[in-house]
């Protein structure tokens, strides 16, 4: 192998699977607007090949969380991230990481899909492959094909690729955004609310593909539906004015949860 | 009837006046359009009669007694070179501007530089034909214009013409710094305007801030920006006195743009120039005015394509610009 | 369990040459608003350095000299001046705010959107074109150069602004205040009078200055309505000077005395311009209101 094909990130053999250990850790995680405080005390241990729900009324910091793990504060003018966000052992908001780089290891999906409206399909889940230099028809092709199966949207679109990302309906739209994401093999799958903004039958495509990809990838998904996220989560994390309050596996949760606010939550005393 | 009463009915009427007031105020604008229209074609049908469409594609400019003849042909040249050669220039700088204004600078400095960029725009055009006549002409010939054709002139027709700094080319430079404010400020709003989850999408695939601008905000904004370089043209086009104090003021033939260093004229300096000096006898004075009318036309058709491209984008994607 | 295949390996080591660009992006940026600056300080300077020269308490008090002298001063051309800002202002503003309400209040939302578009064109009009219909209009029937010509020229361009301005601020007002007074009873005439013009005050003044500044600095159509003179405003009726008129006129004469006034007279006209929009952006600033951004740039120029 040349120099330049080299890969930059350290990876496992092909066909290995990932270790299920934990992959995020989070520590004393807090972040503040302009000085005033968004989320603090934030600790959680994120284990690899699983979903991770984070839960909590409106504007309990569920989102603030979930961007911190691909910086997106950077982004934010004002935006002030203190604590240590470890993946796979390396302290992301460290000085010598490249947060470009380090984007791209964790790929995002927003509540309402937005695809390119300019780019046809086949552009959408290529864009960051050709980011990364890829340049091959054929390469191209044969990671299209794979990400849009892993989205389950090559069925329905397999027959042109070429069509505007926008024809497609809202569903299939954000199911384009997993796929391109997932194009670029990431390692960490971030999702904020991604089913908010679709009807039932769409939803229910979203949580099969959640379920299905976890077999490859560390899951986290911000959700204000309380079913989703029994039904798609293995962990859930439930938040209130900013702090986590607890942390567990979700059958705990949301059968036998610890904290009082926690039962309050989840037996729907406030939302 | 009660005082009440009274009070009422006269309420309701002066309401009703007011009403109409608006609506004239409203009907004005039309109705002053159509008047100018009007008047212009009116006061200039002598020229339009004599040469007919010929006034368009003639490019005599005789206004001797017995053999006056009249076109407009290099007065519209040169108001469409000078425009396109100031935006070959303004577009790309105001684009960059407006590239730093949305994308790089933090608030505290995008306020102020955009300030400072929207002074430009302050300033009156006379200012800009003074400092244009005894301080830009004079670098520019000196550092440009000469050493170019010294070394170009005898193989590049472009170059030909001995440069005193009084011609196209410097008039049309002046004229690119004067339009800069406003394709940049348009420029800007349309790229703010470009919704941020667009811009996420695409850092979130781990991209710079330029692959970014690339990928998702330029063909987002793409027809907008091109709108806002179709407005700055309909201002370059209109645009008078500091072009009439660098252009050269050549009539006929000899006005007809075809080299950088040549002297010329457009369809706004020639009148500037020439109004007040021409006899109101025969069809110097319509012609004059024929330019006008021109001149009005050329402007209309320039910023009904703006209009009609910016609100193609608008229409494209959801989240409207301000004022469009 | 599903293998995955591994792609990444075929990722290209491309990151310092993306960063490379992106800098260099950068920086082209950069240079872009540096060289639309220098042209902006290298005019203040020069207004300045040879302005300030000649400027003294006679240049701004006493009447033109013999054109070579370099004697006398610019007193009619700022008194031309202001006297113009009144005129056009008196024919302007209300039309203007009264456009502004139509089709913000009255208008529905076709006959609005029309009004709006031949407004915008109005304002890219090329001015000198206003002369001419001025000229034709009013100077041709009343059988001189005179001032009424003048100001119906330059309210032909203030007028669009300071609808749009008007329009634009009144848009801002919720429609709470609307319904408040429709539910009293009060008349719609008088809610937009008394209620919402008070709200928009800000938004119609800071129009107001904007357009003054941008009239101030007009020349093109001047010349063939005011046509310009040497003395004391003596009526409306018969030609008077103004300042962008006499910054011409002295610019194009042979001498250097001249050329100096020229440059005094611009000095004062870019202080009374520079003034009125420093304040415009300070007020806007202070109130923050905002969308005054592109508004300003539409209107600046072309004169």
């Amino acid at each position: 192998m040349t120099l330049v094909e080299k890969p930059k990130i350290a990876k496992p053999e092909e066909g290995d699977i990932p270790m299920t250990n934990d992959r995020v850790v989070i520590e004393d995680l807090a972040v503040s607007y302009s000085g005033k405080i968004a989320i603090k005390d934030v600790n959680m241990k994120i284990p690899g090949q699983s979903v991770t729900a984070l839960i909590g009324p409106s504007g309990c910091g569920k989102t603030t969380l979930l961007r911190t793990i691909n910086r997106m504060h950077d982004l934010t003018k004002g935006a002030e991230v203190t604590g240590k966000v470890t993946i796979d052992g390396k302290n992301i908001y460290d000085s010598g990481i490249n947060p470009i780089l380090q984007r791209r290891k964790i790929g995002m999906v927003f509540q309402k899909p937005n695809p390119f409206p300019t780019m046809s399909i086949w552009d959408n889940v290529a864009a960051g492959l050709k980011l990364n230099g890829i340049k091959n028809r054929a390469l191209l092709n044969e990671i299209i094909e794979d990400s849009l199966k892993m989205s389950y949207l090559w069925d329905e679109v397999k027959d042109d690729l070429k069509k505007p990302a926008v024809t497609l309906s809202g569903g299939q739209q954000q199911r384009l955004c997993i796929a391109r994401a997932l194009a670029i093999q990431p390692e960490v799958l971030l999702m904020d609310e991604p089913a908010s903004a679709l009807d039932p039958i769409a939803t229910a495509k979203i949580e099969q593909t959640i379920t299905e990809l976890k077999e490859h990838y560390t899951i986290i998904i911000v959700t204000h539906n309380m079913q989703q996220a029994v039904r798609v989560s293995d962990r859930t994390g439930f938040m209130y004015l900013g702090e986590l309050i607890e942390y567990d596996k979700t059958d705990n949760i949301f059968k036998n949860p610890k904290e009082e606010l926690t039962r309050n939550y989840v037996e729907g005393r406030f939302g | 009837m009660s005082k009440k009463e009274l009070k009422l009915k006269t309420d309701f009427r002066w309401d009703k006046i007011f009403k109409i007031g608006a609506t004239c105020a409203g009907a004005y604008v039309l109705l002053v359009i159509v008047i100018m229209f009007v008047q212009l074609l009116t006061d200039s049908w002598l020229v339009w009669e004599k040469e007919g469409l010929g006034f368009i594609t003639g490019m005599n400019w005789n206004p001797v007694e017995g053999r006056e003849s009249f076109g407009a042909l290099p007065y519209i040249a040169g108001t469409l070179v000078t425009s396109l050669i100031a935006m070959c220039i303004a577009v790309p700088l105001s684009i960059g501007i407006a590239m730093f204004l949305s994308e790089i600078a933090p608030p505290s400095i995008r306020e102020p530089v955009s300030f400072i960029v929207e002074l430009l725009a302050a300033v009156p055009s006379i200012i800009y034909g003074l400092w244009g006549l005894f301080t830009f002409r004079i670098l520019f010939k000196d550092w440009f214009e000469s050493p170019t054709h010294d070394a170009l002139g005898e193989y590049i027709w472009l170059f030909a013409d001995a440069p005193f700094g009084l011609d196209i080319l410097t008039a049309s430079i002046v004229l690119a710094i004067m339009i800069i404010p406003t394709i940049s400020a348009v420029s800007r709003e349309i790229l703010l305007a470009v919704p941020a989850i667009q811009r996420e999408a695409a850092y979130m695939l781990g991209a710079t801030k330029w692959e970014v601008f690339k990928m998702s905000v330029l063909p987002y904004a793409k027809s907008g920006l091109i709108g806002a370089s179709i407005l700055g043209l309909g201002r370059a086009v209109g645009e008078t006195m500091a072009v009439t104090m660098l252009i050269g003021n050549a009539v006929g033939s000899k006005a007809f743009p075809i080299a950088f260093f040549q002297q010329g004229n457009s369809l706004a300096s020639i009148i500037a120039n020439e109004f007040n000096e021409a006899s109101p006898v025969g069809i110097y004075f319509p012609a004059l005015i024929g330019l006008g009318l021109i001149l009005l036309f050329v402007s209309l058709g320039i910023n009904i394509c703006a209009h009609v491209i910016i609100r193609k984008m608008v229409g494209a994607h959801e989240g409207g610009i301000k004022g469009f | 369990m599903k293998r995955r295949i591994e792609y990444r390996t075929h990722f290209k080591d491309n990151i310092s040459s993306r960063m490379l660009s992106d800098k260099i992006v950068k920086i082209a940026v950069i240079t872009c608003c540096v060289i639309a600056i220098i042209p902006l300080a290298s005019i203040l300077i020069d207004v300045v350095r040879n302005g300030i020269e000649i400027i003294s308490w006679t240049f701004l008090t006493a009447l033109p000299g013999s054109a070579a002298s370099g004697e006398g001063g610019i007193v009619n051309s700022i008194q031309g001046t202001f006297i113009m800002i009144g005129m056009t202002s008196a024919i302007g503003i209300p039309i203007g705010v009264l456009s502004g309400i139509y089709v913000s209040e009255y208008a529905n939302s076709r006959i609005g959107q029309l009004i709006r578009f031949y407004n915008d064109v109005m304002m890219q009009f090329p001015s000198i074109v206003f002369g001419v219909f001025a000229f034709l209009l009013i100077v041709m029937v009343l059988g001189s150069f005179n001032l009424w010509a003048g100001a119906v020229a330059l309210s032909l361009i203030m007028f669009p602004i300071i609808a749009r301005t008007t329009e634009e601020s009144l848009k801002l007002i919720p429609d709470t205040y609307r319904e408040a007074g429709h539910a009293l009873g009060i008349p719609k005439s008088v809610v937009t009078l008394k209620v919402l013009l008070t709200a928009a005050k800000g938004g119609i003044v800071t129009g107001v200055m904007l357009s003054v500044a941008r009239i101030a600095g007009e020349t093109a159509p001047l010349i063939m309505t005011i046509l310009g003179s040497k003395g004391w405003f003596r009526g409306v009726d018969v030609a008077m000077d103004a300042l962008p008129l006499t910054i011409w006129r002295l610019s194009m004469l042979p001498y250097d005395a001249a050329v100096l006034q020229s440059w005094g007279a611009a000095l004062v006209l870019i202080t009374i311009v520079l003034i009125l929009n420093v304040s415009v952006r300070y007020v806007v600033l202070y109130r923050k209101g905002g969308k005054l951004g592109m508004l300003g740039s539409i209107m600046g120029g072309k004169k």
